[in-house]
């Protein structure tokens, strides 16, 4: 792909120079260069509409009386979200969200933390067996397949309709993989900075709360976001490990809006949406112009 | 301010390395001490067990009056300078000077006043909220000396401190160090893998090797007499000229040359065995075409110029090499045949152990 928009972009360039003396054998390439940009900019346009009409469904649905499954010019009202917040639980489901992305957050980033530092720095006989097994198995542990056993474990403990289970139970499943990718940003960071603290008297607390945390910086913040989207978007282990309907979060009660005739209730849903997909975006906003992706650099290398 | 005592220490790493074997060496108080030697032979490795960061396999290292050998490096009050100079990045100049000073629990006030005090005296007054990345290679190496000199250490240890500079500020950081370690008059141990930085800074240099010391002396002693032929090889920025020879009862017979009397020449000790030899001499400590008692012929292969001189390699008849540095301008023609002619009292003589057997 990238190949084809270099060379018709590179084409108009390069021709005007050869043209005056090679125009006789170059016209058909150029046209065949002209053929082939419009089947580009084709495909490309088909792939646009393709991801953008959800979105645009999703600004445009919650505002239209009569919402329906297509995307059209919207019939201006704000009813939708007027009957969105007579729902007895919409608001607590949000709730029930921020409380288990939040503690699933913190879970995953400060385990993770600890876990990814000691990996990184103590060395143990078969470490990176044992990551990479960690990693393969995650994938399970959070996936459909361990459900039954993990409905199992916490009906043996007593966390079934308890949103502390689901907490656990995400923590876990995400845990694997944070400490992989959190491993990574250790392992970057010199030793030197450590050492460094170690030879002025800092204590290993200190050196962790001085100066490995602050550089790693970049990595938390990534490990956090990652985590509460996951957790944000997360359905089935709610669903299975909740009852009460005032304890499900957003991603479940969605799943309840149905009319009296079984209908889905577009108004509803679509209203709902928005404002389930709102505090993810703004958080990504948030952490990217606070913490941003960059990185200091002490080091003359 | 203190000296540093080492006894049989030794560093044995997983999987039976031996990094440091059995080593004794003394650091007087207030000296710039060396440690030179090629990569891998465990000169980092005593630098770092001298700071605690590594534990000592065996033996006991001193700082002043006390055995630190079980101490943690926070506890030896020593200082170290990292090759990289680890800076914090994401603490300022200023957090970076004072970070001893607030692991040691001092007010934060008193803490930005030494941090401004030390800075100051290195010129770093404009830099002070500057990060470490807003700074060149230069000015990071000062902040880190800085911070290192901020706790009042009683012993520097610099890890290969000029490495991360271009080969211009090199020159310029090598006489700031020196003249910074002669105005603070704290001992400092250094590491260096470059022989004319350990001359030029240090007053004392321990060549090593595998492990060991190899030479311990001034930079004088070990540029003029090396102890053996590993030293003679690794100090010199050109390489020493070692001819094979053999002695028979006090002759010396080296390059073709006729018998020549070792002993009244004062090259060797009247009472050394007989058997193969190596003759060694600087190129810097031999003239073209002049007269003495060992001129080696040959034929002028190839002549370098060093600048203000020119480094001439010639063959001898049965191929051995032999250089020569020449002032610029007397340089002989490529295929001239010219003799080569050591200054008598700069000619060592090695046993076949590579041991000097010159007195």
């Amino acid at each position: 792909m990238s190949t084809s928009v270099k060379t018709s972009v590179g084409e108009p360039a390069t021709t005007p120079a050869t043209a005056p003396r090679k125009r006789p054998t170059r016209a058909p390439a150029r046209t065949r260069s002209v053929v082939r940009h419009l089947a580009l900019v084709a495909f490309l346009a088909v792939v646009v509409a393709f991801w953008a009409l959800p979105m645009l469904w999703l600004v445009t649905a919650p505002f239209d009386a009569h919402p329906g499954l297509d995307v059209s010019w919207p019939d201006w009202t704000l009813d939708n979200f007027r009957k969105l917040s007579e729902n007895p639980y919409a608001f607590s489901s949000l709730k029930n969200s921020v409380y288990l992305a939040g503690g699933t957050m913190l879970g995953v980033t400060v385990l993770a933390a600890l876990a990814a530092y000691s990996l990184s720095r103590v060395r143990i006989p078969g470490r990176n067996g044992i990551l990479y097994g960690l990693l393969l198995l995650s994938s399970i542990v959070t996936g459909t397949a361990a459900m039954v056993p993990i409905f199992q474990l916490m009906f043996q403990l007593n966390l079934i309709d308890d949103r502390s289970g689901v907490v656990l139970v995400l923590t876990g499943g995400l845990l694997p993989a944070a400490i992989f990718i959190l491993k990574d940003f250790m392992d970057a960071t010199p030793k030197s900075y450590e050492e460094s603290a170690r030879v002025f008297g800092a204590r290993p607390t200190q050196v962790l709360r001085h100066v490995v945390m602050p550089i790693v910086r970049p990595g938390l913040a990534t490990i956090a976001v990652w985590a509460l989207v996951n957790v944000w978007s997360d359905f089935l282990t709610a669903y299975i490990l909740l009852r009460d309907p005032a304890k499900i979060p957003a991603g479940v009660v969605m799943y309840t809006f149905y009319s009296e005739g079984g209908q889905a209730n577009l108004p509803l849903i679509s209203a709902f949406s928005l404002v389930y997909a709102l505090p993810v975006v703004a958080l990504y906003l948030f952490v990217n112009r606070r913490y941003g992706f960059r990185f200091h650099g002490g080091i003359k290398s | 301010m203190a000296s540093i005592h080492i006894e049989a220490l030794t560093k044995v790493y997983p999987g039976d390395v031996t990094a440091i074997d059995a080593l004794d060496l003394t650091v007087e108080d207030g000296s710039f001490f060396a440690l030179l030697g090629p990569s891998g032979c465990g000169k980092t490795t005593l630098l770092r067990t001298i700071a605690g960061l590594e534990a000592a396999s065996g033996g006991s290292i001193g700082i002043g009056d006390r055995d630190v050998t079980t101490l943690t490096p926070g506890e030896r009050n020593v200082a170290m300078v990292f090759q990289d100079y680890a800076l914090f990045p994401h603490m300022t100049v200023t957090d970076n000077i004072a970070y001893p000073l607030r692991i040691k629990k001092v007010g934060r006030s008193e803490r930005a006043a030494k941090a401004a005090d030390t800075g100051e005296g290195l010129g770093l007054s404009a830099l002070m909220d500057r990060r470490p990345g807003e700074l060149s290679g230069g000015q990071q190496q000062r902040v880190a000396l800085a911070r290192a000199m901020a706790c009042n250490p009683s012993v520097f240890l610099l890890d290969e401190p000029l490495s991360n500079l271009d080969a211009r500020l090199r020159l310029e950081a090598r006489t700031f160090l020196k003249r910074l370690q002669r105005d603070l008059g704290v001992t400092t141990v250094f590491v260096t893998h470059d022989q004319s930085e350990a001359l030029a800074m240090a007053d004392q240099i321990a060549v090593m090797e595998a492990g060991r010391i190899r030479q311990l002396g001034t930079p004088s002693e070990i540029f003029r007499r090396p102890a053996n032929t590993f030293v003679a090889n690794f100090i010199g920025s050109t390489p020493m000229n070692m001819l094979p020879g053999t002695l028979a009862g006090g002759s010396l017979q080296v390059g073709g040359l006729e018998g020549v009397d070792a002993v009244a020449a004062g090259w060797v000790g009247p009472d050394a065995a007989d058997g193969d030899v190596t003759v060694a001499f600087r190129p810097e400590y031999a003239k073209v075409d002049a007269d003495g008692p060992l001129v080696f012929k040959g034929t002028v292969d190839t002549t370098e110029s060093l600048g203000a001189s020119v480094l001439v390699t010639a063959r001898t008849d049965d191929g051995q090499r032999v250089q020569v540095v020449v002032p610029e301008g007397a340089e002989p023609e490529v295929g001239a045949v010219v003799g080569v002619a050591p200054a008598s009292g700069r000619v060592l003589v090695y046993d076949a152990e590579g041991e000097l057997l010159s007195p």
